[in-house]
C-alpha cells in the first residue's frame, strides 16, 4: 500500500510531528502486514516487536479502556481517531490489571498536560507493549475493510527493513489457532462486595472488564469471580443467585469446556447473563453456530434493535465473531432477541421460559455509551425471587 | 427473565399529506445561513417522502425560497396574520417550526396562542409546544432538571422579613454558593443591579444594593461558572424514544463567551470516555424528559477538574450548532429531523451518506474539526469588541484535518480577513507584547503562575501612549497580571493575542491561568508556534529540496497546515520557490472522505478535506468525471458577502449537473446549502485561499499545474472571494468558465475602467488617482466637493468614505489611510441622485436585462443598505432606455460572458455610470425570483458555450410585471454595542427581505414589516410619540413624513429647526431640545435623551447633516434609541416609507398572500424553459 520512501515519495515529517515530545519517540519502526503492505512510522511504546491480528476501533474516546480490555488479547489495535493520548490516563478507568493487546497503531501519539506516570505511553512501556504512530490509520482501515482481517507486526525501533518485517508478520500465529482465554482468565476465585444479605452473582471470567463488576455492584449484588476452568458445581454453588458469562478474547469454537459449562447453567435454570464472548458461548450451548465477521465490530456507535420491543439503542461493541441466527435450533428455547441495524447480525438471545438473556454488545460501555445498562437491571431483577 | 420497563413502542405516526414550513426571515446576527440550509434540507426530505411542502420565508436571498425547493413558496412577512392567510389558503395538515430558528419557534408559539392552529386544525410536527415552553422557561426547566436529577448552576434565594433575617440569609447564601457569584435581583428590568462579584466586599455591596433595587427585597445568588469548560451535544430523538448523540463539541473559550462566538472543536478532545459518556447520557436523559422529537442542542458547563458539571441551556430545535455538527460529521440533522416530524423513526431512515446503514447511529469521526467565528468589527471598528453572552459574529468558518493544530491553521486561513491568518498580529499590540514577554518570559512559579519568576532584570518598553518606560522586572510584578488579564480578556482578537504571547515565550501555564483556556489546547497551539520558530531558523533551507532537514521540516509544517505563503514569509523565501520545492519533493496533500463512520463502511457521498497526514496514501476516489468544473463558494458570511452568493454558487453547481457536468464545490462555511453533501457532485471543505484551491484543481486534474487538462474554475458566483482568486488561478494555468480575466480586470481596475468609459463616451463621475495627500487635495479641489474617497490601504478603518471639504478629506486620509505611490487613493466626485442597480446576462454578443432596481434612499447610502424597488417608480422611460442601452454597450465592450451588475446615478443633468461588476451580484436571487429569469442558469450555460439565442431568450429589457417587489435591508446593529446605526457609504445590514404586491405601498409595507423597519402600529386610542430631528437638506421630505405619521395616529415631537418647519406647515409638535442645548423649559422643551428614556417614543427619525458635529451628536441620540428598543431611522426616505407603511388602509392588503409562482408564472422550475 505505501511504498518505501524513495524518490518521488513525499518526505516523512519529523518524529515530533506525530509523537508529542512529552511522550518521547523511540525512533523509526514499521507496521508490516501479511499481505506485504508496510506502513513506516515512529515507535513510542515498549521497544520490542509484537504482532497479531489487526483490529480497527472507531471510538473517539476510551483508548485507555481499550488498552486494558482483555478481549483485545492477541490483537494489534488500530485507532481510527487520529489523536490518541489527549487526556492521559486515570487509574480508575483501567478495565483490568494490565493491557492485553499486542500492539497499538495510531496516527498521532498525543499527550495530556500531566506527569509521565499518567500518560498512555507509560502504561504501554511498563507492560512491554509496542506502539507505532505516524500511520494513516484511515488508509489502513480502508485497506482492512477491503481485504478482511490480516495479521501484522510492529517492529522494534530501528528495525525497518520492509521485506523482513513482512516475513515476520506472516510468522505471527493465527488468531483462531490460539487460546487467549487461558491467558487472561484468573487462576483463583475472588469475591467483591461485603454485604452478606446481597444476592450473590457468579461471574465466569473469560476476560472480565472492571465496569461489569461495578455495574453489578451498583445494583446491590455481591460478585464471585471464577476462572474459566471452574466446574459447574463451583459456578452453581448453593449461594449463587445468578450467573454471568463474561466477555473475553478469541474464538468461542475453541472453548468446549465453557460451552459445556453454559449447558449446565441453562439446565440448572438460574438467571444467566451472557455478554459478548459469554453470549457466543451460550449461543453455542444452545446449538447455534458461530462465525467470524469479515473484520469485526469495534466501536462505540453500533445501533441495536430489540426485536421484542422495537427499541433501538446505541451500543459499544468489540467482537470478531457472531452467533449465526439461522443456525439457532428452535427446539433450544432460545430466540434471536436483538439485531445490529448496520449489518443485521445477531446482537442478543433470549430464552422463551428461562430467565436467560445474552447480548453481543457491551452494556457496561467503558468505553462507549451506557444506553443499555437496563440489561443489568433486567438480570438483577430476575435474581430477586431466588433470594 | 422478568420483563423490565422498556418503553413500549408507540404506534407509527400517520404521515401528514401537506406541511407548512416556517423559515427564519432575514439574516441577522445569531440567525444566519444555517436556517437556509436546514429549511432546504427539510423541504427536500419531505418532498422525497411524498409530502406536499408549503414554505413561508421573507428572505429572498435563500435557496429555500427558490420555487423549485418547495411545492408552494410564499415570500411573505413572518407575521401571525400573513401565516394565517397562508394556512387558510393552503390548508396544511402539519406545521414544521423547528427548522427556522428562534423566529419560527416564536411564531409557532404565537400562532398557537392566537388560536390559529386550532382554528384551522393544523398539527405542530416534531417537538411539541409544551417541550419548547419548558426549555424556554427558566423556572420550569429547572423543575424538570430537578425531576431527572440533573445539576445546574446552584443558586440561593436571599430574602427575609427584616434586615437581620436578610443578612443571615445572605450569609447562608455566601457560604453555600461561594465566590465568584452572580447576583440577580428579583423583578428588576433587564437584570439591573446584578452582576458578577469576586470578593466578599463586592458581594456584600452588591447584595445590599440588589435588595434595595428589588421591589420584593429578594436577590438570587447564583454560582458563577465562568472559567468552566463548555461542552455541547447535538442529540436527536424520535417518537419511539430512540435517542442518539450525533456530535460532541468542546469550546476552546471557557464558559462566558457565547458559543456562536467561541472557537469550537469537534469531537471533544480533552474529556475521558467516562466524563464524555456521563455528559452524553445526561443530554439524552434531558431530551427524553422534554419529549423532543427531532434535533436538540444541549450545553453543559464542566468544572476544570471534570468532576462536576451543570446544564446550561437546551435548544429544542435545529440550530447553528446543529448545522456545524452536520457538516462536522456528515450526518444530515435537519433532514432527519424533518423525517422524524413526518412520522418516521430513526431506525427506518436510511443513512444517505453510507447508503447501507440507518440514521439510528452515531457518527464516528477520524479527524478534528475546528470552527472559528467571523466577526463584523472590520466594518465597525468603533464597536465594543469584548465578547460575552450576546453573540456578535456574523458567520463562521470550519476546517477539517487530522490534528487540532492543523485544523486551527486551516480555519485561520479560511477566515479571509486581513491580518487574521495564523501569523496575524496587530501592530498596536507590540508594546504590550514586549512588556509581558519581558515580565513573564522564563520560568513559572507553580504556586503563583501569574507572578513573574527568575532573575530580576531591568526591562524597557514603550507604553500605549508611545512613551519609553523602564523598570525592574520584579517591580512590574503587581501590574503584570492585571495587564495580562485585560490583554487576553474575551474579545474577537483573543486567539491572535494568545498566539502572539506564546510566540514570545510567555509560558502556557500563565496563559492558562489568565484565560482559563484548557492546557491541552494551549500546548497544541504551542506546538504550532514551535514549528514557526523552527521554520524561521531554517530560512532558505526550507525551500531546498536537496536539504534533508529542510525537506523534513517542510513536510512537518505542511502537515500542520501552514500555508506556503506564511511559511515563505517566516523563512524569508519566495512563495514560488517553496511551491517548487514541494513539487520536487512530491509533497502534495491527500484528500480524505467525511463518511460518518471512520472508514468502517464504504460510503457513497463524496465529501472531502485535504490533509498532508495522508500524503502518499492511495487516493480515496479518482478525479470527478469530466466534463467538470470547480465552483468556488463565498466563505464565511460577512457583511457585504452573505447568503445571496451561496445561492448563486448552489445554483451554478445545479446547472452544471443538469448539463451533465461534474460540479465540484469548494467552500469553508459550515452554515450553508453549498456545503450540503448533495448540493454538488463532489464537495471539498477547504479554506478559500489560492493554495488550497490550486491543490484541489491539481488533484482533480491528475497532476501539478500547469496540467494537460486542468479542471476549469467558476469564479463569478461566490462574490468577491472567488473573484480575488481568479488572477492567481489563471496565472497557474487554470481556465475560467465564463467571463475571462481580461473582462474582470478591466472592470475591477479603476484606472483601466475609467479609460474604457471615456473611450465609450459613457458619463461617469469625475475622478482620479492621487499618490499623496497633497495630490488628493488638489484633485478634489478640481472636481469639486463632496468627493468619495477610496484608499487602497486602510488602517483598521473604513474602506470608503465621503469628504465634504478639504479639512474633511485631510482628516480622513490622515486618520485612516496610507497614501503613497504604491498605495494610491481614488477620489471621485460624489453625485447625488437616484441610484439604480441593474443586472444583465451577456453572452458576448447579446445582452439580456432581467430588470432594474431603484433605490429609495438617495445615492450615498450603500446599495446593500438601501431599500430597492423593482421595477423603478421614479425613473423616466427615457432614462431607463438610456441605462439599458449603456449597460448593453458596457457588457459588449468588456466582452463579458455571464452576469454583469452595474450601478447608475440618475440626475436631472444626466445618467452616470458609477460601478460595474462582471459577476453575480447581491441582487441576483431577488431579481431571478421576481422576474422569472434564471440568471445563474443562463450565465453558467453561456459559460459552457451557449448563446442567449440558443437558450431561447430575447436580448433587451424584460417586460414590466404587473406588480412591485421591494427589497429591504435588515440590520443587526442592536446586537453590537457601540455601533452607530446611521446608514452611509459602508454596508451595515446583515440580511434582506422582500415584499411583493400590486400596490407599491403594500409591497413596501410588507418588506419593511419583514425587516422590522416599521414602528409599532398604535393600539386603540394610543397616541405614541415620533421624535423627529431632520437635517436642513432633508426638510423637503419632512411634510410627507409628518403627514404619514399623523395619519397613523402618531404625535410628533421635534427639535427646534424641524419644529419650526412642521409648525409652519400646520402640524402640532411637542418641543424637544437639541442635544447639548439648554432646554427652554418655558416653552416645555424636554432634552432629547430624556424624551427617549421617558418611554413613550416609538420612533426616532434622525437624519444627520453629513460631516459636521451633528454626526457625532446624533450618534448619542441613536444609541439612546437603540438602548430603549426604539426604532431609529437615519434616512428621510426610509422614514417616509416606514410611516406610510402604517397607513390603516393597508392593513388587510398586507395580510393578503400569494405564492411566488402565482406572482411570477413560470418561476417554478427556475423558469428554465423561457417564458
Amino acid at each position: 500500500m505505501i511504498a518505501p520512501p524513495t524518490v518521488g515519495h513525499p518526505p516523512l515529517p519529523r518524529a515530533d510531528a506525530i509523537v508529542d515530545p512529552r511522550v518521547g519517540d523511540a525512533g523509526p519502526a514499521v507496521l508490516a502486514l501479511e499481505d506485504g503492505t508496510v506502513f513506516p512510522g515512529i515507535a513510542f511504546g515498549a521497544p520490542v516487536a509484537s504482532g497479531g491480528d489487526l483490529v480497527v476501533n472507531t471510538s473517539q474516546t476510551g483508548y485507555q479502556e481499550i488498552a486494558t480490555d482483555p478481549s483485545y488479547a492477541g490483537q494489534v489495535v488500530v485507532m481510527t481517531y487520529p489523536l490518541i493520548g489527549n487526556y492521559g490516563r486515570l487509574q480508575d478507568d483501567d478495565q483490568s490489571e494490565q493491557p492485553w493487546l499486542r500492539g497499538l497503531v495510531v496516527a498521532h501519539a498525543t499527550a495530556a498536560v500531566l506527569d509521565d506516570a499518567r500518560q498512555l505511553a507509560t502504561l504501554l512501556r511498563t507492560n512491554g507493549i509496542p506502539a507505532i504512530a505516524g500511520v494513516d490509520t484511515r488508509a489502513l482501515a480502508r485497506h482492512l475493510r477491503a481485504s478482511g482481517s490480516l495479521r501484522g507486526i510492529i517492529t522494534e525501533p530501528g528495525r525497518t527493513d520492509h521485506a523482513e518485517a513482512v516475513e515476520r508478520a506472516r510468522a505471527v500465529p493465527r488468531w483462531e489457532d490460539q487460546d487467549f482465554v487461558a491467558q487472561v482468565s484468573p487462576a483463583a476465585v475472588r469475591e467483591v462486595g461485603d454485604d452478606p444479605s446481597a444476592p450473590l452473582v457468579a461471574i465466569v471470567d473469560f476476560g472480565l472488564k472492571a465496569n461489569i463488576v461495578r455495574s453489578l455492584g451498583r445494583r446491590g449484588v455481591r460478585v464471585r469471580v471464577l476462572p474459566h476452568t471452574a466446574t459447574a458445581e463451583e459456578v452453581l454453588a448453593g449461594d449463587v443467585s445468578g450467573v454471568v458469562f463474561s466477555p473475553g478474547p478469541g474464538d468461542p469454537a475453541r472453548l468446549a469446556g465453557p460451552v459445556a459449562l453454559a449447558s449446565a447453567v441453562i439446565d440448572d435454570g438460574r438467571p444467566l447473563l451472557g455478554i459478548c464472548l459469554g453470549h457466543q458461548i451460550v449461543g453455542r450451548a444452545a446449538g447455534a453456530e458461530t462465525r467470524r465477521l469479515r473484520f469485526g465490530h469495534h466501536g462505540a456507535n453500533h445501533p441495536v434493535q430489540d426485536l421484542d420491543t422495537g427499541y433501538v439503542q446505541v451500543t459499544a461493541q468489540n467482537h470478531e465473531v457472531q452467533v449465526v441466527g439461522d443456525s439457532l435450533p428452535a427446539s433450544s428455547g432460545f430466540r434471536v432477541s436483538q439485531l445490529n441495524l448496520n449489518d443485521r447480525s445477531v446482537e442478543g438471545l433470549r430464552h422463551a421460559e428461562l430467565p436467560i438473556e445474552t447480548v453481543q454488545y457491551h452494556p457496561e460501555g467503558a468505553p462507549g455509551p451506557l444506553d443499555a445498562l437496563a440489561v443489568f437491571d433486567r438480570f438483577v431483577t430476575a435474581l430477586r425471587p431466588t433470594t | 427473565m422478568v420483563e423490565t420497563p422498556l418503553p413500549a413502542p408507540r404506534p407509527s405516526r400517520p404521515k401528514p399529506a401537506s406541511v407548512l414550513i416556517l423559515g427564519s426571515g432575514p439574516v441577522v446576527i445569531g440567525q444566519a445561513a444555517e436556517f437556509d440550509y436546514a429549511g432546504t434540507q427539510a423541504c427536500r426530505a419531505l418532498r422525497a417522502e411524498g409530502v406536499r411542502t408549503i414554505l413561508v420565508n421573507s428572505n429572498p436571498a435563500t435557496i429555500m425560497t427558490d420555487p423549485t425547493v418547495a411545492d408552494a413558496v410564499y415570500l411573505e412577512p413572518l407575521t401571525v396574520p400573513a401565516i394565517e392567510a397562508v394556512i387558510a389558503k393552503e390548508k396544511p395538515e402539519g406545521l414544521l417550526a423547528g427548522l427556522g430558528g428562534q423566529t419560527a419557534l416564536n411564531l409557532a408559539m404565537a400562532l398557537s396562542e392566537a388560536g390559529v392552529l386550532e382554528r384551522h386544525d393544523v398539527r405542530l410536527l416534531g417537538t411539541p409546544l409544551e417541550a419548547i415552553r419548558m426549555a424556554e422557561d427558566r423556572e420550569a426547566f429547572r423543575d424538570l432538571l430537578d425531576r431527572i436529577d440533573q445539576p445546574y448552576a446552584p443558586s440561593f434565594i436571599v430574602e427575609g422579613a427584616d434586615e437581620t433575617a436578610r443578612h443571615a440569609s445572605a450569609e447562608a447564601a455566601l457560604e453555600t454558593i461561594g465566590l465568584p457569584a452572580i447576583i440577580r435581583p428579583a423583578f428588576t428590568l433587564g437584570g439591573t443591579g446584578g452582576g458578577i462579584v469576586e470578593t466578599e466586599d463586592a458581594y456584600w455591596e452588591r447584595v445590599r444594593a440588589g435588595l434595595r433595587a428589588s421591589p420584593i427585597s429578594q436577590v438570587m445568588v447564583e454560582q458563577c461558572l465562568v472559567g468552566w469548560q463548555e461542552v455541547e451535544y447535538e442529540v436527536m430523538r424520535d417518537h419511539e424514544d430512540t435517542c442518539i448523540a450525533v456530535c460532541s463539541m468542546e469550546n476552546v473559550d471557557p464558559l462566558g463567551v457565547h458559543t456562536g462566538d467561541s472557537i469550537v472543536v469537534a469531537p471533544v478532545q480533552t474529556l475521558t470516555d467516562q466524563v464524555h459518556q456521563r455528559l452524553r447520557s445526561a443530554a439524552l436523559a434531558i431530551i427524553r424528559a422534554l419529549g423532543v422529537e427531532g434535533g436538540c442542542n444541549v450545553q453543559f458547563a464542566l468544572s476544570p477538574d471534570s468532576t462536576q458539571y451543570a446544564v446550561i441551556e437546551v435548544n429544542p430545535r435545529v440550530s447553528r450548532s446543529s448545522a456545524l455538527a452536520s457538516k462536522a460529521t456528515g450526518y444530515p440533522i435537519a433532514r432527519v429531523a424533518a423525517q422524524i416530524a413526518a412520522g418516521r423513526s430513526l431506525a427506518e431512515i436510511p443513512n444517505v451518506v453510507t447508503g447501507t446503514t440507518v440514521a439510528a447511529f452515531e457518527p464516528a469521526l477520524d479527524y478534528v474539526v475546528v470552527k472559528l467565528p467571523r466577526f463584523p468589527f472590520d466594518k465597525f471598528p468603533a464597536a465594543d469588541r469584548r465578547l460575552g453572552s450576546q453573540m456578535k459574529a456574523t458567520g463562521e468558518v470550519m476546517a477539517i484535518d487530522r490534528t487540532f493544530g492543523a485544523a486551527l491553521n486551516k480555519a485561520l486561513r479560511g477566515l479571509e480577513q486581513a491580518g487574521a491568518g495564523p501569523l496575524g498580529e496587530d501592530a498596536s499590540w507590540q508594546p504590550t507584547f514586549d512588556y509581558l514577554a519581558a515580565v513573564y518570559g522564563g520560568e513559572v512559579d507553580e504556586a503563583d503562575p501569574l507572578a513573574p519568576a527568575g532573575e530580576d532584570t531591568v526591562i524597557r518598553w514603550i507604553d500605549e501612549r508611545g512613551e519609553a518606560c523602564e523598570s525592574s522586572r520584579f517591580a512590574q510584578r503587581s501590574a503584570a497580571p492585571i495587564v495580562l488579564k485585560r490583554f487576553v480578556e474575551p474579545s474577537d482578537s483573543r486567539l491572535w493575542r494568545v498566539l502572539g504571547l506564546l510566540r514570545r515565550g510567555v509560558p502556557q501555564e500563565i496563559l492558562h491561568a489568565a484565560t482559563g483556556i484548557s492546557r491541552w489546547f494551549l500546548a497544541e497551539m504551542g506546538r504550532n508556534i514551535q514549528l514557526e520558530h523552527d521554520v524561521r531558523a531554517a530560512g532558505a533551507r526550507l525551500a531546498d529540496p536537496a536539504d534533508d532537514h529542510g525537506a523534513a521540516l517542510l513536510a512537518t509544517a505542511k502537515r500542520a497546515a501552514f500555508a506556503d505563503r506564511d511559511l515563505a514569509s517566516l523563512a524569508r523565501v519566495d512563495e514560488a520557490a517553496l511551491r517548487d520545492a514541494r513539487a520536487a519533493l512530491g509533497l502534495a496533500p491527500g484528500y480524505a472522505m467525511v463518511d460518518t463512520c471512520a472508514a468502517e463502511f464504504a460510503a457513497e457521498t463524496p465529501y472531502f478535506y485535504s490533509t498532508y497526514a495522508s500524503a502518499g496514501s492511495p487516493p480515496e476516489a479518482p478525479p470527478a468525471a469530466r466534463p467538470g468544473a470547480l465552483v468556488i463558494g463565498s466563505g464565511p458570511v460577512r457583511i457585504g458577502q452573505g447568503i445571496e452568493f451561496d445561492y448563486c454558487a448552489v445554483q451554478a453547481a445545479d446547472v452544471l449537473r443538469r448539463e451533465g457536468w461534474s460540479a465540484v464545490m469548494v467552500n469553508s462555511n459550515p452554515e450553508t446549502v453549498s456545503t450540503d453533501f448533495d448540493a454538488s457532485t463532489r464537495l471539498y471543505f477547504e479554506p478559500l485561499d489560492a493554495e488550497s484551491v490550486r491543490s484541489i484543481i491539481e488533484f482533480e486534474s491528475g497532476g501539478p499545474l500547469p496540467a494537460a487538462d486542468p479542471l476549469p474554475a467558476v469564479v463569478a458566483f461566490g462574490g468577491q472571494t472567488p473573484l480575488n482568486l481568479a488572477a492567481p488561478l489563471v496565472a497557474s494555468g487554470v481556465p475560467l468558465l465564463g467571463s475571462d480575466l481580461e473582462a474582470i480586470d478591466q472592470a475591477e481596475e479603476r484606472v483601466r475602467f475609467a479609460a474604457l468609459l471615456d473611450r465609450l463616451g459613457i458619463p461617469q463621475p469625475e475622478g482620479g488617482m492621487a499618490e499623496s495627500v497633497e495630490e488628493a487635495l488638489t484633485l478634489a479641489e478640481r472636481i469639486g466637493y463632496p468627493v468619495i474617497v477610496r484608499p487602497s490601504f486602510v488602517i483598521g478603518g473604513l474602506a470608503i468614505d465621503f469628504a465634504y471639504s478639504p479639512e474633511d478629506l485631510a482628516r480622513h486620509l490622515a486618520a485612516a489611510a496610507v497614501v503613497d505611490p504604491d498605495r494610491p487613493v481614488r477620489i471621485d466626485r460624489f453625485l447625488e441622485g437616484i441610484e439604480v442597480d441593474i443586472d444583465a446576462v451577456s453572452d458576448g454578443t447579446a445582452v439580456l436585462i432581467p430588470g432594474l432596481l431603484e433605490h429609495v434612499e438617495r445615492a450615498g447610502v450603500h446599495s446593500g443598505d438601501s431599500i430597492a424597488v423593482f421595477p423603478p417608480q421614479h425613473v423616466s422611460d427615457g432614462d431607463v432606455d438610456l441605462i439599458v442601452a449603456t449597460m448593453e454597450r458596457i457588457c459588449l465592450a468588456l466582452g463579458a460572458r455571464g452576469l454583469v451588475n452595474a450601478q447608475f446615478i440618475v440626475r436631472d443633468d444626466g445618467v452616470y455610470l458609477i460601478e460595474v461588476n462582471p459577476r453575480a451580484s447581491r441582487t441576483v436571487p431577488f431579481l431571478s425570483k421576481v422576474t422569472g429569469v434564471p440568471m445563474v442558469d443562463l450565465a453558467v450555460r453561456i459559460g459552457l458555450g451557449a448563446t442567449l439565442a440558443d437558450l431561447g431568450w430575447e436580448p433587451g429589457l424584460r417586460p414590466t410585471p404587473p406588480f412591485v417587489a421591494v427589497k429591504a435591508p435588515a440590520f443587526s446593529t442592536a446586537k453590537l454595542k457601540g455601533v452607530d446605526p446611521s446608514v452611509g457609504p459602508f454596508m451595515q445590514s446583515t440580511g434582506e427581505v422582500i415584499g411583493i404586491a400590486e400596490d407599491p405601498r403594500v409591497a413596501m409595507a410588507k418588506a419593511l414589516t419583514g425587516a422590522s423597519l416599521v414602528p409599532p402600529r398604535p393600539a386603540n386610542g394610543e397616541q405614541p410619540l415620533a421624535l423627529l430631528s431632520i437635517a436642513d437638506r432633508d426638510k423637503a421630505g419632512l411634510i410627507a413624513l409628518a403627514k404619514a405619521l399623523r395619519r397613523a395616529g402618531y404625535r410628533l415631537a421635534a427639535t427646534p429647526g424641524t419644529r419650526t418647519a412642521l409648525r409652519e406647515a400646520g402640524f402640532g409638535v411637542d418641543p424637544i431640545a437639541k442635544l447639548g442645548a439648554e432646554p427652554d423649559r418655558a416653552i416645555g422643551e424636554v432634552p432629547i435623551l430624556e424624551a427617549i428614556a421617558r418611554g413613550d417614543v416609538r420612533l426616532v427619525v434622525n437624519t444627520p447633516t453629513p460631516r459636521s458635529g451633528a454626526v457625532r451628536d446624533a450618534a448619542d441620540i441613536r444609541h439612546a434609541a437603540i438602548a430603549e428598543g426604539v426604532l431609529c431611522l437615519t434616512a428621510i426616505e426610509t422614514g417616509i416609507a416606514a410611516a406610510e407603511a402604517l397607513d390603516p388602509a393597508l392593513v388587510d392588503e398586507i395580510a393578503s398572500v400569494r405564492s411566488i409562482t402565482e406572482w411570477v408564472p413560470g418561476a417554478e422550475a427556475g423558469a428554465r424553459v423561457p417564458a
